[in-house]
């Protein structure tokens, strides 16, 4: 986590989270789950004093606004994603109920989790209106608004929307869409079958306290044999109750992945603008050059381009003189106009391009980072559950040893 | 110490019979004492017949059982005091015109004077244990005979032939042969002698058919009703009753769990691989990646393992338990034939007019077939309460360490794991 200026200065948290209930736009009663940020000055906490912390409550869609504002205001940035709003990949067992909860929960912790990733970005972390999420419970929708984001959004979502086609794509950027494409889909399997997985093995562990039941039955015709089978029923009984703890760790995992499955779209989205960007660069060029062209043939007389306007006028007789001067007029004002737009989106373009390289590579480097740490806590928790199992089967062999 | 002339035990190293209480001393025909007085019989001095009219084989020591139980031929004891040691090995495909089978090598090594040789090898099929079982059944229907594995199966579903169900069925061949062998009076058998020692059997079944012709194969039953089990059978009764619902329960949970472990098996053969698919198109996590989904093979290879272990060597003893369970009822219901015929024919005698004639020889000898009949039960029972404790200690400590070795494989896996995964880590954190 970087130690950008505002975690120099401040400690986030979602700390709780609560049910409301309230009307809706349309006046219909609704449940609802709100979270409780928490900020405290930096200094405070290592002075030891351990005063009470700012605090506001936000609910779900105010988290999904302020990251709708990120992507407008900072195309360029891999934007870190929200925990999923429904809950997706679940295997039998865990709830798919939003009120669950669990669910709420591990919400609470994806929330948090935005957040700081939010604060420890280097260009993201100094915006106000994120710090006014964090710090002023009124009013700050308003203020979101006032920005005039929406506007750019809503324009932006169509033009993304539309399909286009660049005539000289950035190889670069190509191969990082292919990328995102490649991960988002791996990403998805491995949550999918994991789940499956999950369930399968809830089955084996759970069947095992069968034989608990099993044994304390059989030890009741025993004599010798008795105490042996009912001590080692009691740890089958262990075991199967230990499924439930192993499971819950291992959804913390599949919820590390999941955040680079939605990380992987945020990368796709940045390499999408950047598309559009290079684009409307492509168009203005374009635009430019064909009414280069048509200047050129009106001062020569000379017909390059098919125009119908050209035609009519070459079979219905020539425009005057005085109409050809306005023309050309028109064109290079056109092309003044023309020229400035495309050096506009040239910058637009470069900057656009140098600013997203930049934070592509930073989230490179956090997404190595952050996956090689989540197989290893992995990987750990797997050694966890082997070893728990070899005790248990340990313990039981004992009993069994005894019968 | 009454009076009888046992002989001495043929093999070395054994109690002396002086030392050894009679077998059927007061103490043990108590159970079924009738009114009237009959001497307390001894195995020495009397014939003992079947219903069926053959002669028990007495040339055994002692047909019955706390002698020898107290002498203690059972596993416990060390080799020095076996003297007779059978495996059955080495299973090799027969293919004829008429039919494909498989046969066993069965070996013995013997230092008893009942066998003419010390060491013997020969080759034997299922046909030839399942003749061997029935001819058990016959001549000692006092005694509980140790059960085979099934005889049939589903052409379609079990292929007879796979190198699991043939080793499945040797080692149940093995264990039925070894229970013979330690059974004080069913190794005696002659019948098992040659069984471990004719070149070709099926001459010496066609031999012992004709001796035998003219004796009734099945017993008798007589339908002599019983009016109650005595309560130490009937107490045996239950158990049986109650334990073998208990494996039945059993088997269905191991079969259950075999199968969920396999469904997860099937999963995490398609987890590992994504992994591997993964790690194609990473750079830095392109080794890390690969290890996970190394690890996660490793781990399939493991369940598989266990699974089959499972399948192979824990299903079908406890199946054969259940079998042994229900030859063993039978005996039981024999038992309670026997003591009923006695009871009725002595209810006939003890109203008969003349009271000073003597009863009837007739009846002396069902009660002599009740009491050893008893003794012989009970004698098997604790011998196979015993054997039965060994088995499933063994069978659940088995158990218990098949799931040991799968979760330490596991573990080696994922522990090799962890410094592939931190390696790049350090490494850069040097560089850096």
């Amino acid at each position: 986590v970087e130690r950008t200026s505002l975690l120099k200065m401040m400690e986030i948290s979602v700390a709780e989270a609560e049910k409301r209930t309230g009307k809706n736009a349309v006046n219909m009663q609704e449940t609802y789950t709100v979270y409780l940020i928490e900020t405290r000055p930096v200094d405070a906490a290592s002075e030891g004093t351990n005063p009470v912390p700012d605090s506001l409550w936000r609910r779900y869609s105010e988290f999904e606004l302020l990251r709708n504002y990120l992507l407008v205001t900072y195309p360029f940035s891999v934007v870190p994603p929200l925990p999923e709003k429904r809950a997706e990949f679940v295997w039998h067992k865990l709830s798919a109920d939003n009120m669950d909860p669990d669910f709420v929960e591990r919400r609470r912790v994806g929330l948090e989790n935005f957040l700081l990733r939010v604060a420890s970005h280097p260009d993201l972390s100094s915006d106000k209106i994120f710090y006014s999420f964090l710090t002023e419970e009124n009013g700050w929708k308003e203020t979101v608004f006032e920005t005039g984001f929406q506007a750019k959004a809503d324009s932006r979502l169509k033009a993304l929307n539309a399909t286009f086609r660049v005539k000289n794509p950035d190889k670069r950027f190509a191969e990082m869409k292919h990328y995102g494409d490649e991960l988002q889909s791996v990403i998805s399997q491995l949550l999918r079958v994991r789940a499956r997985a999950a369930d399968r093995l809830y089955g084996v562990y759970k069947v095992h306290g069968n034989y608990g039941r099993v044994f304390s039955e059989w030890s009741a015709i025993e004599k010798e044999m008795g105490d042996g089978l009912q001590s080692a029923g009691h740890h089958m009984d262990a075991y199967a109750a230990s499924v439930d703890d192993i499971l819950e760790e291992e959804e913390h995992y599949a919820d590390q992945l999941k955040e680079y499955l939605f990380y992987a779209d945020a990368l796709r989205a940045v390499c999408r603008k950047h598309e559009l960007t290079q684009y409307e660069l492509e168009m203005a060029a374009q635009d430019l050059t064909s009414k280069k062209q048509q200047r050129e043939e009106l001062a020569t007389g000379t017909i390059r381009t098919f125009s119908l306007k050209g035609m009519t006028s070459k079979l219905f007789g020539q425009e005057t003189p005085e109409q050809r001067e306005a023309k050309v007029k028109m064109l290079e004002t056109q092309i003044e106009e023309g020229e400035e737009l495309v050096k506009e989106r040239n910058t637009e373009c470069e900057e656009f391009v140098k600013s997203a390289w930049v934070d592509i590579e930073r989230f490179k480097e956090q997404k190595d980072h952050d996956l090689r740490e989540a197989l290893i806590s992995y990987a750990i928790m797997q050694i966890s559950m082997c070893k728990k199992g070899i005790q248990v089967w340990n313990n039981a062999k004992e009993c069994f040893s005894k019968m | 110490m009454s009076a009888g002339t046992p002989r001495s035990l043929p093999s070395s190293g054994q109690k002396p019979i002086q030392d050894i209480c009679h077998p059927l001393s007061a103490e043990e025909c108590a159970l079924s004492r009738s009114p009237d007085v009959l001497n307390p019989c001894s195995a020495g001095e009397r014939d003992l017949i079947l219903p069926n009219g053959t002669p028990v084989d007495t040339s055994s020591p002692a047909s019955s059982s706390s002698l020898l139980n107290r002498l203690q031929l059972d596993d416990d004891l060390d080799g020095e005091t076996r003297d007779l040691f059978v495996t059955v090995d080495d299973p090799k495909k027969h293919v004829s015109t008429m039919e494909t089978y498989i046969t066993y090598r069965v070996c013995t090594k013997t230092t008893r004077t009942e066998f003419d040789l010390p060491e013997y090898s020969v080759r034997r099929r299922y046909q030839d244990f399942d003749w061997l079982r029935n001819k058990l059944e016959e001549s000692q229907p006092t005694h509980l005979i140790p059960p085979l594995p099934e005889k049939f199966v589903m052409k379609g579903v079990v292929d007879r032939f796979s190198e699991e169900f043939v080793e499945t069925r040797r080692k149940a061949l093995d264990k039925f042969l070894k229970r013979v062998a330690d059974h004080p009076v069913l190794s005696f058998n002659e019948h098992f002698n040659a069984f471990l020692s004719a070149k070709d059997l099926n001459k010496r079944q066609g031999l012992a058919l004709l001796t035998k012709m003219g004796e009734s194969v099945k017993y008798v039953t007589g339908g002599y009703k019983l009016r109650a089990r005595p309560v130490e059978f009937a107490a045996m009764g239950d158990y049986l009753d109650v334990f073998t619902q208990k494996l039945g329960t059993i088997d269905r949970i191991a079969q259950r769990i075999i199968k969920e472990q396999s469904e997860f098996l099937m999963e995490l053969r398609e987890y590992g691989p994504v992994y591997s698919s993964w790690s194609s198109f990473e750079e830095d996590l392109h080794d890390p990646l690969e290890g996970v989904s190394g690890c996660v093979s490793n781990c399939s290879s493991a369940l598989e393992e266990l699974t089959e272990d499972m399948s192979e060597d824990f299903l079908p003893v406890l199946r054969e338990y259940v079998l042994y369970i229900e030859s063993m009822k039978n005996v039981l219901k024999k038992r309670d034939q026997v003591q009923a015929e006695y009871e009725t024919k002595l209810e006939a005698v003890v109203f008969r007019e003349d009271k000073k004639t003597p009863v009837p020889s007739d009846v002396e000898k069902c009660q002599d077939r009740v009491e050893c009949f008893n003794a012989d039960l009970k004698a098997d029972w604790d011998r196979w309460q015993n054997n039965k404790r060994q088995d499933f200690r063994q069978l659940l400590t088995g158990m218990a360490d098949k799931n040991i070795q799968y979760y330490e494989k596991c573990l080696a896996a994922w522990e090799s794991l962890i410094p592939l995964l931190q390696d790049k880590q350090d490494a850069k954190g040097e560089t850096n």
